[in-house]
């Protein structure tokens, strides 16, 4: 039996990640994220579950990696400061390939910015923060239960790649209350266990290893410095450093047509609206108003990889019309893929569009 | 139908909870849509404080309200900063007690710090009073679910005053002559 709550997308967020078996939770709280943590203190001891608060969010993020190798489906919770601290250990984990959910309910930066008000402006961070190249997955929800069901998604990817996986919240889907259908379970996407006699960090054809949980017979070396198969640095030479770096960026990149979630609305329309989070519902208000095949909609909820596949749908497209919380940024990734303009629908200060701001930028560029 | 409502009072009279109760016994026990949002600042006691509902049949799409049709005003600042402006078609409820100055639109003068001081001797279930008024006057959701949603959410031992403070409210809001705009 299904069951219908009215619920802050916050808590949705944590009760989809404890519906998906997150048992250990490492954070420092800061708004607007902080309920999260808070409902985690909460209910996590009760399930049998780990809940610490750290002191900050280097070493939250370094709780939750020691965690997942100990074989937990382990998160933390942030927001724009307390992911800047994240960086370096997000690339930790990237390198050392380790399962973990980071959910940054964003707001307005630069800095500690404004704390109360949503932004959309850490999509680059997220994919470029921490120093080399890698690939990791990010997922956005636009609604109260796509925090619920996004969450216990990021936990299956997580698991299924061996990469750190972003829920890229901001504050209006995390702090508003609205009704939610909770469903009897999540899917749960088993970790790939590594088969004895493997070497550690020797990949499947999928390029991910299988994982040598500890305390479970193996003695593995876990480390960021560049490394050979059994785990031991290996930092000098050339060829085997690019053959690392370029495994772990293509096994996000080769699976993101499996990774891919998004709607395609109106494909054969000449004006298409691309969103992502809070400002998604302002494009629903807008496509509801208006009935209209020419005005089409790629409505994305993995925004890393980017699926630029789905932009080619659009055979018609004149211009694609994307309203961000920032100043364009993942606008500037669609640029990349099309040949007809894409215009930047920027808003800072905190607010989402308002249907009438979107129907202007349609009206200004028919 | 779909209507627009806000609160706004004082920090610690418990506005945000009368919207999120608001919302709760729509979607719990009305089988409707809601989508509840506040204005979070610094100040946790004191200050303006904000919180408004969108109640509808439908799947509630944009979630932000711009100009709600109902009013719950609580503080003579919270009618400054978030009443003053009120279109001429909307309707408010003002707490009496506490707002001296009255919209440009209808509305209803209950007393409900007073009468939750006097009548029931704790003036913290003022909210709980204005909302029965709220719904009594505007049915914006049932009785009925108004009376689960204050359960669910009211502290453990205070039920029997919330659902008195509630009652009070209808009589209230039934009671109550609405001022025409003049």
């Amino acid at each position: 039996m299904t069951r219908t709550e009215f619920w802050q997308g916050n808590t949705a967020c944590a009760e989809g990640a404890l519906a998906a078996g997150c048992n250990f939770f490492g954070g420092y709280p800061i708004t607007p994220s902080t309920e999260v943590a808070e409902l985690m203190a909460a209910k996590m001891p009760k399930k049998g579950g780990v809940f610490i608060q750290m002191e900050d969010e280097i070493a939250s993020m370094a709780s939750i990696i020691g965690a997942a190798w100990t074989g937990a489906r382990s998160m933390t919770a942030t927001s724009g400061p307390g992911f800047s601290l994240m960086m370096e250990n997000i690339g930790y984990a990237v390198m050392t390939e380790t399962p973990c959910v980071v959910v940054n309910v964003q707001r307005g930066g630069p800095s500690t910015g404004q704390p109360t008000m949503a932004a959309q402006g850490d999509m680059m961070q997220v994919r470029f923060g921490s120093q080399g190249d890698y690939a990791i997955i990010a997922l956005c929800p636009a609604s109260v239960q796509e925090m619920y069901e996004l969450t216990a998604k990021a936990f299956n990817l997580a698991d299924q790649y061996r990469v750190p996986v972003f829920l890229m919240a901001d504050e209006i889907v995390g702090h508003m209350r609205e009704k939610i259908i909770i469903p009897d379970s999540m899917a749960k996407t088993p970790r790939k266990a590594l088969v004895k006699g493997t070497l550690p960090f020797k990949p499947d054809a999928d390029l991910v290893p299988g994982f040598p949980q500890f305390g479970k017979g193996y003695g593995v070396h876990v480390t960021g410095l560049t490394h050979d198969e059994r785990g031991y640095p290996c930092t000098t030479n050339p060829k085997l450093h690019e053959a690392l770096v370029r495994r772990l960026v293509d096994k996000i990149e080769s699976a993101r047509h499996a990774i891919a979630d998004f709607d395609i609305i109106n494909p054969d329309a000449r004006q298409v609206f691309i969103a992502y989070g809070a400002p998604v519902r302002t494009v629903q208000q807008v496509m509801h108003d208006r009935p209209d095949k020419n005005i089409g909609f790629l409505r994305l909820r993995t925004v890393w990889p980017f699926p630029e596949y789905a932009l080619a749908e659009f055979k018609n497209a004149k211009c694609f019309l994307m309203p961000e919380l920032n100043l364009g940024q993942m606008a500037r990734e669609v640029e990349r893929h099309v040949r007809v303009p894409v215009v930047n629908i920027q808003k800072l200060g905190g607010e989402l569009h308002t249907p009438a701001e979107l129907v202007a930028a349609l009206e200004a560029h028919r | 139908m779909r209507y627009e409502v806000r609160f706004s009072g004082f920090g610690g009279q418990g506005i945000i909870l009368s919207a999120v109760i608001l919302g709760r016994a729509a979607v719990m026990y009305d089988n409707k849509y809601a989508v509840q949002t506040q204005v979070y600042g610094p100040e946790a006691r004191g200050g303006a404080s904000m919180s408004q509902v969108i109640i509808d049949d439908e799947q509630i799409l944009f979630p932000k309200v711009a100009m709600p049709g109902i009013f719950v005003i609580m503080s003579q600042e919270g009618f400054e900063k978030y009443g003053a402006n009120a279109p001429k078609d909307a309707v408010m409820l003002v707490d009496s007690t506490l707002v001296h100055s009255r919209p440009a639109c209808k509305y209803l003068e209950i007393p409900g710090t007073r009468e939750a001081k006097q009548t029931l001797g704790k003036d913290i279930v003022a909210n709980i009073v204005m909302l029965g008024a709220l719904v009594a006057s505007t049915h914006v959701v049932s009785e009925a679910a108004l009376e689960k949603a204050i359960l669910d959410s009211v502290p453990k031992g205070t039920e029997t005053l919330n659902i008195k403070a509630m009652k009070l409210g209808i009589d209230l809001g039934k009671g109550s002559k609405q001022h025409e705009v003049t």
